[in-house]
This record gives C-alpha cells, structure tokens and sequence, in this order.
C-alpha cells in the first residue's frame, strides 16, 4: 500500500504530463501482478467497487473524534477522506498490507460488514496509506491523471502502441494481468469482449496554402459539424457509445443506444437534433458527463447521430477498404437506420479548392465549423496519420478583451505569469469572461510577464490582479451560454491570438458584442 | 485582583496595568517586551523594549540599529514597576522567548509562538508554570499532527535523487524556518553548497555567529554560475521569491514549500507547491494539547489562529478557555 499511497500523493502534486507519465511507467515496472492492475483499475475508475458513501465514512470518524472538533476539521481541510486520514489516530506501528489484498477485501466485503473492514484497516495504516485507502473506497482519486492517460502510461511502459490498447482496452477486466503480460513482451490479448471500441482516425489541420499542391479529384469533402466525435457500436445485443478516446458514455445516451437496431460500428458526430434542426454544442453539453439522463432533457435535448463513416458491417471489418467504398456501405446500411436519430452527412460537390473556400465562408447551418477533406482511397486509419484527412476549420471567432488577472505557470514557466484572465466591458465595469495559457510567442510570454508586475493592482495567493490596460486579441472556437460564469458566456478554446498594443482599454469590446455572437436559440 | 487586572487584551495587543507595558504590541507603544523576532511580534518605532538579546539582535539586523528608542536586555527575572517578568526558552525561532509575569502571586505566561519538537537552530522550550496560559492556536485542530521534520527532508533528498536535472527550490521564511531546513538538511548528510537568496543572507549569517552550523551557504544570485549549474542543487529562498523574476536563472526549478501548512493538500496545491514539506515551528495539536495538560494552568487564554477548536476541547477536559481574538497576528510570517 506504501507503493501505491506514495504514487498517489505524487502524482497529485506532480503538474506536468510527463512528469505523471514517468512516474505511472515506474509504478507499473517497479510493481508486480496483480497490484499493478488495480492500481490502473483505480486511475481509470474501472475498479468497480461498493461505493462507501460519505455519510458512512463520517460515522466511523464520530465514533473516534469528538463531532464538532471532527466538523471544525473537515470545514478547515475540505476534503472528507484527507479529513479522515488526517485526524484518525495514528497506530504505533503501522503495517504495510499489499494493494491487492485490501482491494479484494472491499469488493468481497458484503454491506453489513463494510464498516469494521474499513475501521480496523484505519487503525493499521500510516497517515498517507489511510488517504490513499480511503480515496479507492471512495472511488475519487482526484490526482489529476484521466483514464486516457493512465492507458498512454502502459502503451509506454510497454513501448505499445496507444491505439492497439485502446483497442483491446474495453475487453479486458482489472487486475489486466494479459495486458501487463503483453506489455512486457507477450501476446497481445484476443478482444473477447462484444461491442469493443475501435481506435479513431484523425485529420490534420489545413488551410488554401496546404490544400494548394493536393488535386481536388482526388478528394471528397464534406462539412464539419460542431458536435462530439463519437463511435456507435453494436454487437450481439451489446451496444455501446464511445468518446473518440475510448471512454464509454452509453449511459448518457440511452435515446440513442435504443435505436442502435444494427450489427456493426459507426463514426459519426454526436449531436442535439430536433427535427431536421442541429441544436448549438451548448445544448449537446448539457447532456454530456452523466451517469444517467433524466426523461426531461432526452424530450427537449434528443441526440442524434450524424453519421460519416463504417467501420464494421454485419462482422466484416471495413477499415481496409478505400473511402468511396466505404462511403457505399455507410450509405446502403443508413437505409435501414432509424431517421429520426441517424442521417448521413452530406457530401459536398466542389471542382476546385476555391468552391470549398466559397462554401466554407458561408456555410448553410451556423452548427457547422468548418470542412473535412478526405482522401478518396485512404483506407481507415488509427491515429492523426498525415495526408488523408485534412480539417480546414472556419475563421475563429476574435474579440479584444482587457487582461484581467494573471497566474503562476509551472516547470518551464515557473516564474513566469503565463496564464492569463481577460474580460470585456459591461457598462463602466470589466466582467470576466475567459481564461487562455497558450497562443503566444515566448517573446510575448515575456511581454506578457513584464506587463503583469508592473501593474499588480492585488494578489491572491498566485494570482495577480492587473490594472485594466492591456487589450489583448482573443480567438475562440465559439460561444456557449453558462450559468457558471458572471458573464453569462463561455468560450470554447480561448488563445491569445495578438496582442493589442496599438488600443486603448476602453476601446475593447462589449458584452453585448459578445453575447451577439451566441448561436441564436441561446442568446 | 483578577487575572485581567494583570494581563488583558487592547486594540494594541496584551497589556500588563501595573507594569504599564505591552507584550507583543501591534502598533507603536511607549514599553514594549518582545517575545520574539518574526515581524508580526517585533514591530519598530516603540519607546522601549525588553527582549532577549538574540531578539534584540535581530530586530536590529531587520530594522536598522534605532528600531526602539530604549533597548533593556532580558536576562534572569526582573522587576518592571513591581511586576516579576521571567523570558524562557519558546522553541521557536533563535532567540523566541515566552515571558512570565508574577504580581501579588498571580503568575500568568505569554508563550507567544513556541514549538516543543527540538530544533537544531534555537534552545529549546521550557515550561514556566503558571496561573493562565497564554496560547497560540496557529495549528489548533486534531488534523495537525506534524510529522518528523527528519523524514520531510528525506524527501527532499529523494526528489534530488529522482530529479537530478531540476533545481530543487524550497520557500522558508527569513527568520527561523530557513535556517531550520538547513540544518536539518545537514543533519541528513548533505554536504554540497546550498544556495540561499539574498533575503536570508543577514539572517542566516547571524545563525552561524551564535553558534548555529549552516555549512558551506552560497548566494543563489553567483553571476558565475550557469542553469546548468544549479541542476540537482537546493536553493533556499523566502516564498514570495517564486513569484519573482529570479526564478528564471534556475534548471526546470521544482518548487517545495516547508510549512506546517503543507499537510493539507489544497493549501499546498493553491501555492503551486510540488513539494511540500511539513516542517512547522509552531506547536501541533498533540503537543498543544499536552502543554496545556502538563501546566495544568487554572485558564487558558487563546491569542490567535483556530481557537474554536481549542475552546472546544477546553470545554471537552472542563478547562477555562477563554479567546481574546487578538487581531495583527499572522497563520504564518509572510515576509
């Protein structure tokens, strides 16, 4: 548990990418079966324990701590298992049981005896060992490492390719004994499991200057809808819908996975669609990241699926067709889908590269953000393999904003204000409306910096609030309504594109300008 | 005569009556007595003050040769206008005192900040046994049980040995906390240079003239040395230094922060800390609590930090508690 518990704690404080990933390769090489494998069932949340519930964690710390000195505590610390681990009386001695065995204990713990399992295990472990403990019955680890992650950390401890794990991922169970077997040189696991996820293939960006030296002919286009790249797979009764990394959302989408009537597996764009009419991403957000979905918002928020792609047809695989042929299949197996919650995306008919520029510019539905130009005989490919398929996406959406405030970066920009808080004018004041790290040059960064300490107006721990002087450029991919911020607004993929020596403050945009730039059934 | 007409709280801090002075006054006072040199107790521009003579030394060092009009030297038991005051060893920092009062047979103890764990860089705390304590509650909650300050500073070592490319950057406070760290650090083995920001130099330098062994201490600011340089090295340096611009001379620095604050995850992630040490100079809630049982006082008086806590656990062993809310006194010094 040592092992596990020191990982943990590092990687909780461990802020950069790599730096979790060397530390995740180092556990799986250092750690032996099965332990490793709960280990990643716990990052990836597929461990699959009883949950302990909050109330039950706090009733065995009353029967130990006084209950208001244990309510002043968790007040203070704000997390319930640190709270614990914090407060429960440290053993003289503590022990050090194995992962596994405290994993197996729990998942073959009935209700009734849950309690006294969890109680005389707080009583042997050491303080970091309770947390950690605690953080597996609860289920939340909370240490910053997604389940897409943790899975790149055994491709590279393995030297595997990602795409082939995320392949077999959704057969294999934990403590995936066959997946570290292959990872150290052995077979790779058979994907016994039915519906399995098929890694996705992936465009690059480009633009009229790249699309120049690539002939028209040998290429089909189609439009670039704003929703979420998803795969639909149904296989033998099992029917699944999956993120383009591999996550499972079926739950979330049980209007759709109820209509997946077919034998095989589709990629498409996932979509709010009323009618003929494509709902803005904002409403396709509402429904994301649930574990269930109310009756309410499947009537007022239907998902549909615009589909753009056939992997698998009737237990054939299709992959290593070329395109067109593919494109054949999707449209003779769309026949027989349900329409009202499948339709195919439409192609589009360009000569040139200067018709698709001419569409692009105007495109005839504003959920559409850009075009995807794909080769006519790719076969399907795992992956961002260059030359087969090319997104050119629509002008971002820019405005002038005001800096804000601004924050500490980490690693190569420790010492550096890199993260940046901007906002527009509503009346005579500045409200908030985005956050952006990146788009600027390291020169700007500098800029930036220098901009930062020289007009501090309050601080905050590590962050800095300015003076309302620097009008900084900002493009977006586009604009939701949210109840979370003041604004009223959020924008999706906010950088820095310029910044604005040359205007004043207050000739930065208004609020009202950007609330006209919401999609219109939201603003 | 009660114990308030003895000691009792002014918007300016403690204040002794029939001694007409103050105990750590947080604005200018005509007589001060000073427990110890963190700026948040030793304040400049009073009319006199009485302190240990390390204290002294510091707040000279901080504030300049006229930082108080009179100066009286706090050594053995003295009257002031009738009024015994003792200063014994607090714990805390070089030169920390806690500081007895004794009138008409009513002993009162202002601990001021003290720490019961040994410190390699200040004598360590006694107790002066009293009537009414007076206490701190900086980290008065059954969370803080503050580890061995040994085994944080293992872990610094072991970060070293892990990341031998990154300069190893760790926040400690001027006075008392850096010189700590490095001791500790010493005390662990560690033999090479440690470089220190130009902030702790006074301070650090002061620790070596009474007897406290740093090691080789090197300003972190060498225009000779190189990133490169400075991989795999450990700076010490005042918290607010990471904001600074100065962070940039160091290799992928990894920043830690020793604090007793760093036992608590979103306090340690809030600062961008990746390394947090628990090293605290501050009584923790097991030793805070055995203080109290050991003096046995007949009140318990609770300056500043959690007190409800302390009031709780008060009521909890049918003790007198009492808060005086004293307001100017920081969690921790920031500097």
């Amino acid at each position: 548990m040592k092992a596990f518990a020191d990982l943990l704690e590092r990687l909780a404080f461990t802020p950069a990418r790599n730096g979790k990933l060397r530390l995740l390769r180092d556990y799986f090489a250092a750690r032996p079966d099965p332990e490793r494998g709960y280990a990643l069932a716990a990052l990836t949340g597929d461990l699959g324990l009883r949950t302990v519930t909050p109330s039950l964690l706090r009733a065995l710390a009353v029967e130990r701590v006084d209950a208001e000195l244990f309510a002043l505590s968790y007040d203070f610390v704000g997390d319930l298992a640190e709270t614990m681990a914090l407060i429960w009386p440290e053993p003289d001695a503590p022990s050090d049981p194995g992962l596994t065995d405290l994993v197996e204990e729990l998942a073959g713990a009935g209700k009734a005896r849950l309690p006294g399992i969890i109680t005389s295990r707080l009583d042997e472990l050491g303080q970091s060992e309770r947390y950690a403990y605690l953080k597996l019955a609860t289920g939340a680890l909370r240490v910053g490492v997604s389940a897409r992650l943790a899975r790149v950390a055994v491709a590279e401890f393995g030297g595997l390719d990602v795409a082939a794990v995320e392949e077999v991922w959704h057969g294999l169970t934990p403590p995936y004994r066959d997946l570290f077997a292959w990872a150290q040189g052995g077979a790779k696991p058979e994907s016994a499991a039915l519906a399995p996820f098929r890694p996705v293939m992936l465009s690059t960006a480009t633009d009229a200057e790249g699309l120049a030296s690539l002939d028209p002919a040998d290429f089909v286009c189609e439009w670039k809808w704003d929703g979420i790249r998803v795969q639909a797979v149904s296989d033998g009764g099992v029917r699944r819908l999956y993120s383009r990394t591999g996550e499972d959302i079926s739950a979330a989408f049980p209007d759709l996975i109820d209509t997946m009537a077919f034998e095989g597996a589709l990629d498409g764009e996932l979509l709010v669609r009323r009618g003929p009419e494509v709902a803005p991403f904002g409403d396709l957000q509402k429904r994301l990241n649930r574990k269930t979905a109310p009756k309410s918002l499947l009537s007022s928020h239907p998902a549909g699926l615009r589909i753009y792609d056939i992997l698998v047809a009737s237990g054939q695989d299709l992959r290593s067709l070329a395109y067109t042929e593919r494109r054949k299949r999707l449209e003779d197996f769309a026949a027989s889908l349900d329409r009202d919650r499948f339709d195919l995306s439409p192609l589009l008919h360009v000569g040139t590269w200067e018709d698709l520029a001419r569409l692009r510019a105007e495109p005839p539905d504003p959920v559409i953000e850009g075009v995807m130009i794909k080769r006519r005989d790719s076969p399907y490919l795992a992956g961002r393999i260059r030359g087969h398929w090319f997104k050119w996406k629509r002008d971002p959406m820019v405005i002038d904003a005001v800096l804000m405030t601004a924050q500490r970066g980490h690693g190569k920009r420790s010492g550096y204000y890199s993260d940046y808080g901007f906002g527009v004018w509503d009346g005579d004041r500045l409200v908030p409306v985005g956050k952006a790290y990146f788009g600027f040059t390291d020169e700007e960064l500098v800029e930036l910096d220098r901009y930062v300490r020289q007009n501090t107006t309050d601080r905050f721990g590590p962050v800095r609030a300015v003076a309302p002087g620097l009008v900084l450029e900002i493009a977006f991919e586009g604009l939701n309504r949210s109840a979370r911020h003041k604004s009223g607004v959020a924008m999706r993929f906010p950088r820095i594109s310029r910044i604005r020596r040359d205007k004043p403050a207050e000739e930065a945009d208004r609020i009202e300008s950007l609330r006209a730039l919401l999609p219109s059934e939201a603003r | 005569m009660r114990f308030d007409d003895l000691l009792h709280p002014t918007p300016q801090g403690l204040y002794c009556p029939p001694g007409d002075f103050f105990i750590d006054p947080v604005a200018p006072v005509p007589r001060a007595l000073v427990t110890h040199g963190h700026a948040d107790h030793a304040r400049a521009g009073h009319g006199a003050v009485m302190a240990t003579a390390q204290t002294l030394d510091i707040m000279a060092i901080r504030y300049g040769k006229d930082f108080t009009g009179t100066r009286q030297l706090a050594e053995g038991p003295v009257e002031v206008n009738g009024v015994r005051v003792t200063f014994g060893p607090a714990g805390h920092v070089l030169g920390s005192a806690q500081i007895g009062l004794e009138h008409r047979g009513m002993r009162i103890t202002v601990s001021g900040d003290y720490c019961r764990h040994p410190n390699p860089a200040c004598a360590p705390w006694e107790p002066l046994p009293c009537d009414v304590f007076v206490t701190e509650a900086t980290f008065a909650l059954p969370v803080f049980r503050h580890p061995a300050p040994e085994g944080e500073v293992d872990r610094l070592l072991t970060s070293l040995a892990a990341f031998p490319d990154r300069t190893h950057m760790i926040g400690a406070y001027a006075l008392g906390k850096a010189q700590r760290v490095i001791a500790l650090i010493r005390a662990a083995g560690w033999d090479r240079p440690i470089y220190i920001h130009g902030a702790l130099e006074a301070l650090c330098r002061y620790h070596v003239e009474q007897g406290v062994d740093l090691g080789d201490l090197r300003p972190a600011t060498g225009k000779d040395l190189t990133r490169a340089d400075y991989a795999g090295q450990i700076v010490i340096a005042p918290p607010s230094a990471f904001n600074s611009p100065w962070v940039r001379r160091f290799a992928d620095p990894l920043i830690g922060f020793a604090s007793g604050w760093m036992q608590i995850r979103n306090r340690a992630k809030a600062r961008g800390v990746e390394l947090p040490l628990v090293i605290s100079d501050h009584v923790d809630w097991p030793d805070l609590t055995r203080t109290v049982e050991e003096l046995a006082p007949e009140e318990v008086w609770i300056t500043h930090g959690r007190e409800d806590a302390l009031l709780r656990w008060c009521e909890m062993t049918q003790r007198v508690g009492r808060p005086l809310r004293l307001v100017g006194y920081e969690d921790e010094v920031p500097e």
